[in-house]
């Protein structure tokens, strides 16, 4: 117990630069710095697309009322008399989808935590490269920034849904939407995709290299193996949405025809030749594909980790659980065409895509058994953050198995694009992803601010949006599966579905009070960043390395040497040991077994 | 103006609860002598919270059988109206049952062992690291539910998207997408489409046939799609300006329309419109539908507004790609009926050509040299 007790000696300043409130709070290079950065604007962007799906949300229960509250957020133009327009709400899923995939869940999620945790867990000092995570961060807030003021264009934001297919999102013409909001969009997304490059390498760079002495990769804890992992699918896919980004760019403006043929519309027709939509489907999802897992993969790592220390019990499978992760990863990346089953792309490869999709079934199935392995027979500790992992495996598992039918080319033809999809979706990444989110914020806060979260307004949280996540999407289930298509305006075009409409209203009403809740959590997170209960060092009695770091954050982690680290990151209620838990710097005592294989 | 108060009424529901929490923490510093403020969970939490979490598997329970009982009945299955539906169907429940059985057992699994195994003070946890036999049994187990699936599946999907292109007695239909309405285009007596092109869009050639094709002189644009029972039907799917989806819940069919392409998919409707009107569960499903426009429509009149429509049953073909601005009222009507009704309904229908070149000035002066010029080697050709 060395490197974390004594810390009042080695208090030296080995680092002689000051910091001006410039360099400490906003061009930080400091990865804690950045890492609060990325929570603060990820949780902005979240409140923002969160208030979006409310808003239509009540247009779809109560289809084409008039709200006071649509005439304050949407304005007169978008909402006359409080009545919300047809365009409007195509914008508002559009960007609400892009939002919390890429702002909250990708930025937002592995931005945070794979900051925050890298170094610290790994014992580095900090990043590979602290200049590059600082710009890292600044082209993502630039990006955001961009995506935000997109909304306040005169022609309205991108509103081709999230996915931009063209032609849609080509032509002005076919949508108002696809005009200069589309172009800030595209915009807006290559300077995403380079923040999160430069996010991803350092990420890739400083696990492989600054691992402190004694850290051997099976010894990582499993957060830091989803980050790499995660980061690593990033820069494999990625890119490619840069090139479909850019080509997209280039047929709307300089006139060329990647995607588009013979088009005539309002009344003309086009001069584009021999593209193909298609193409543009292949190439947005192999990174849409993968992109589900990243935001999927750092939850998993985050629950994961919380399971187990509040388990007190070692993480069950350890390896079996990095295996299905590298499996998880390489199947994503020979998945993408399950989202184009009915896209008139040849049927054969429809049948490539079902055996690869229902593969990613067997991964994810040995993560759920050992997740609630893990929990069996355990001493558990009811944290917020434990709360919320369990409820991530419950969520993972309901939206999960209905992947093995919309995987299923054959059953995809009829619930493809309808509501169904909508449920599997948000409840297997979005909910899961946001509950990782969640448990890694009542987790980490202690180590990100030095303070406490209040535990009952916690609870509170937690059970609600429980209640909520499965109010919502649950009976979306039903709604799709009679045929009830995704991203209507409303369904009082067709009198077939009208019997839906109370299944609706019950939707939005979970909606409304879930996120309604969430300013439960928001009260917590921002007054505890100031009045919060003063942390201990290790609140949760975790083994992992970042917690023998001293509360007060300082550049460079810990003051003096960089602890060593003796053992796995999984040392709770070690038979023969007198402690509940052995910290990964504590060394192997005389006669302690090694108990992991 | 309701929901915005239901809203108000959430939000000080909201804010009540935070109060009492709030009391609630005020009165145990008072009462208890140890004051606990750490925001560590202790044994009351780990109690509360498993129990809660016992109570949440029933929750999830209840809910599902509740919706199963009240929205079971809305959801498409098991009355596919074309032949190949019932491979779906099955399909489907198949998998569904293989959902529930899982769903069942893993989240009993992890929420009982949630409330059983909760925290308590100076209990020791077992430690078990990890169990290569347990680890292999839930790899094997979903790897031999995932087989049957997957070659089950396959075998469906081949089956449904496979055309005989000797087949005879099929009708070629063409469906037509645009901002926001769909045309169809029958082949007419020669079984052969003629070529098209958006190109060629002109006057009443709304859809861009290439008159100069022999094959297109018999070819029948409709607004409304019929389709004769128990006849192959194969769709040629183009579109106009954007994506469009063409999308038939009751016949388990969906394929997209791609501007530059042909599209495909071909069924076999099994149940005329007239015979799933009478199903039992369509008649349930437009009495309580009626019953919800007839109240409805009270309500509408009594502001002053007019009444609704009263529904039947019909079948429909829906635009399922997001499109546009109407992209949530872009469908055409889809009526099943006996060849004979067919045959009736396409003997009245004007022939394209027909309304392109009007009988009175027909031939010599009409024919369509420029059209041929235009039509480059961009022109789709819908084989037949």
């Amino acid at each position: 117990m060395s490197a974390h007790t004594g810390h009042e000696e080695h208090h030296e300043e080995h680092h002689h630069h000051k910091d001006t409130f410039i360099t400490k709070y906003i061009f930080s290079i400091d990865h804690k710095m950045i890492a609060k950065q990325y929570l603060i604007t990820g949780i902005i962007m979240g409140v923002i697309g969160v208030m979006m799906s409310m808003l239509f949300r009540m247009q779809i229960a109560w289809p084409e009322e008039s709200f006071k509250i649509f005439e304050i957020f949407l304005g007169e133009k978008m909402a006359p008399g409080g009545v919300m327009k047809n365009d409007a709400y195509l914008a508002l899923v559009t960007i609400h989808g892009t939002i919390m995939v890429f702002f909250v869940l990708t930025a937002g999620l592995s931005g945070t935590f794979s900051n925050l945790l890298i170094p610290l867990q790994i014992g580095a000092r900090d990043m590979a490269s602290g200049f590059m995570n600082m710009i890292s961060y600044w082209l993502f807030f630039i990006s955001a920034a961009i995506m935000v003021a997109s909304l306040f264009v005169e022609s309205g934001p991108a509103s081709a849904g999230w996915t931009v297919y063209p032609p849609l999102s080509a032509l002005p013409q076919a949508i108002p939407g696809s005009g200069l909001g589309m172009t800030l969009w595209l915009v807006s997304m290559a300077i995403f995709i380079a923040s999160s490059l430069m996010g991803s390498l350092n990420y890739v760079v400083t696990v492989l290299n600054l691992r402190t002495k004694g850290m051997t990769m099976t010894r990582l804890p499993l957060t830091i193996w989803t980050f790499l992992i995660t980061a690593i699918v990033g820069i494999v896919s990625f890119p490619v949405l840069l090139s479909a980004a850019l080509l997209l760019l280039f047929d709307r403006s300089f006139g060329t025809s990647f995607f588009l043929s013979d088009i005539f519309i309002a009344g003309e027709v086009l001069h584009y030749q021999g593209g193909s939509p298609v193409l543009f489907e292949h190439l947005f999802w192999f990174l849409g594909h993968p992109e589900v897992y990243i935001v999927i993969l750092p939850a998993m790592g985050i629950v994961s980790e919380v399971l187990a220390t509040n388990s007190r019990k070692p993480i069950f499978g350890y390896r079996a659980m990095i295996t299905s992760v590298l499996a998880i990863a390489f199947l994503s990346t020979i998945v993408w065409g399950h989202h184009m089953f009915v896209s008139g792309m040849n049927p054969f490869l429809g049948s490539v895509f079902t055996f690869t999709t229902l593969l990613i079934a067997i991964p994810s199935a040995v993560k759920a058994f050992n997740w609630i392995t893990t929990i069996w027979k355990g001493n558990l500790q009811m944290n917020p953050a434990m709360l919320f992992s369990i409820g991530m495996v419950s969520t993972f598992i309901s939206g999960g198995l209905t992947g093995i039918i919309l995987g299923d080319s054959a059953l995809d033809i009829n619930v493809h694009d309808t509501y169904f999809v909508i449920a599997h979706f948000h409840l297997v990444m979005g909910i899961s992803a946001l509950y990782g989110m969640f448990a890694g914020i009542y987790h980490w806060f202690p180590k990100m601010y030095g303070r406490m979260l209040n535990k009952n307004l916690g609870y509170i949280h937690f059970w609600v949006t429980a209640i909520c996540a499965y109010g919502v999407f649950f009976p979306m289930h039903f709604i799709g599966l009679a045929g009830l298509p995704r991203r209507y305006y409303t369904n009082t075009a067709f009198p077939l579905f009208d019997d839906l409409q109370d299944v609706n209203v019950i939707i939005t009403v979970f909606a409304l009070i879930g996120g309604i809740f969430q300013i439960v959590f928001l009260w917590n997170f921002f007054h505890s960043i100031f009045y919060g209960k003063k942390a201990e060092q290790n609140p949760w009695k975790s083994t992992t390395l970042e917690w023998t770091a001293p509360v007060e954050h300082m550049h460079g982690n810990w003051p003096g040497e960089i602890p060593h680290v003796h053992r796995w990151a999984y040392d709770y209620n070690k038979p023969g040991q007198p402690d509940d838990f052995i910290p990964q710097n504590v060394p192997m005592r005389e006669g302690e077994e090694k108990l992991h294989h | 103006m309701t929901s915005l108060l239901v809203v108000i009424v959430l939000i000080l529901l909201g804010v009540a609860v935070w109060q009492i929490s709030k009391i609630y923490t005020l009165t145990q510093i008072g009462a208890g002598a140890k004051i606990d403020d750490s925001q560590v969970a202790n044994d009351r939490d780990n109690k509360v919270n498993g129990y809660l979490m016992f109570g949440f598997l029933v929750f999830i329970y209840i809910f599902t059988i509740y919706g199963l009982f009240k929205w079971g009945g809305l959801v498409l299955i098991s009355n596919s109206a074309a032949e190949h539906g019932k491979d779906i169907d099955n399909l489907m429940i198949i998998s569904f049952v293989m959902i529930f059985v899982v769903q069942f057992i893993t989240q009993a699994l992890l929420h009982y062992f949630a409330f059983k195994y909760r925290g308590v003070e100076g209990r020791k946890a077992l430690y078990v690291a990890d169990n290569n036999r347990l680890e292999a049994i839930w790899t094997i187990v979903p790897v031999i539910a995932l087989s049957v699936l997957i070659l089950y599946g396959l075998y469906t999907w081949n089956n449904v998207m496979f055309v005989d292109p000797e087949e005879e007695d099929v009708l070629y239909v063409e469906l037509y997408a645009k901002q926001f309405s769909w045309e169809a285009r029958y082949a007419g007596e020669d079984q052969t489409l003629g070529k098209a092109n958006v190109r060629l869009i002109e006057g009443v050639n709304t859809i861009g046939v290439d008159m100069s094709d022999p094959n297109a002189k018999d070819d029948i644009v409709t607004s409304e799609l019929h389709l004769p029972i128990g006849k192959r039907v194969v769709f040629k799917i183009r579109s106009q300006d954007v994506l469009h989806s063409a999308y038939m819940p009751h016949f388990r069919a969906q394929m997209n329309c791609v501007p530059g392409m042909v599209t495909q998919f071909s069924f076999i409707p099994s149940i005329t419109t007239a015979e799933f009107r009478q199903l039992p569960e369509t008649v349930d499903k437009v009495a309580h539908i009626n019953e919800l426009r007839r109240q409805k429509s009270i309500e509408l009149t009594a502001k002053g507004e007019d009444a609704l429509d009263p529904y039947e049953f019909d079948y429909l073909l829906l635009c399922n790609k997001i499109c546009g601005s109407s992209h949530y009222n872009m469908q055409m009507k889809i009526v099943v009926e006996t060849q004979e009704e067919f045959e009736e309904w396409i003997a009245s229908q004007q022939t394209l050509y027909s309304k392109v070149f009007p009988p009175k000035e027909e031939t010599e002066t009409q024919q369509p040299e420029e059209v041929q010029k235009v039509a480059t080697d961009s022109i789709q050709v819908a084989i037949r």
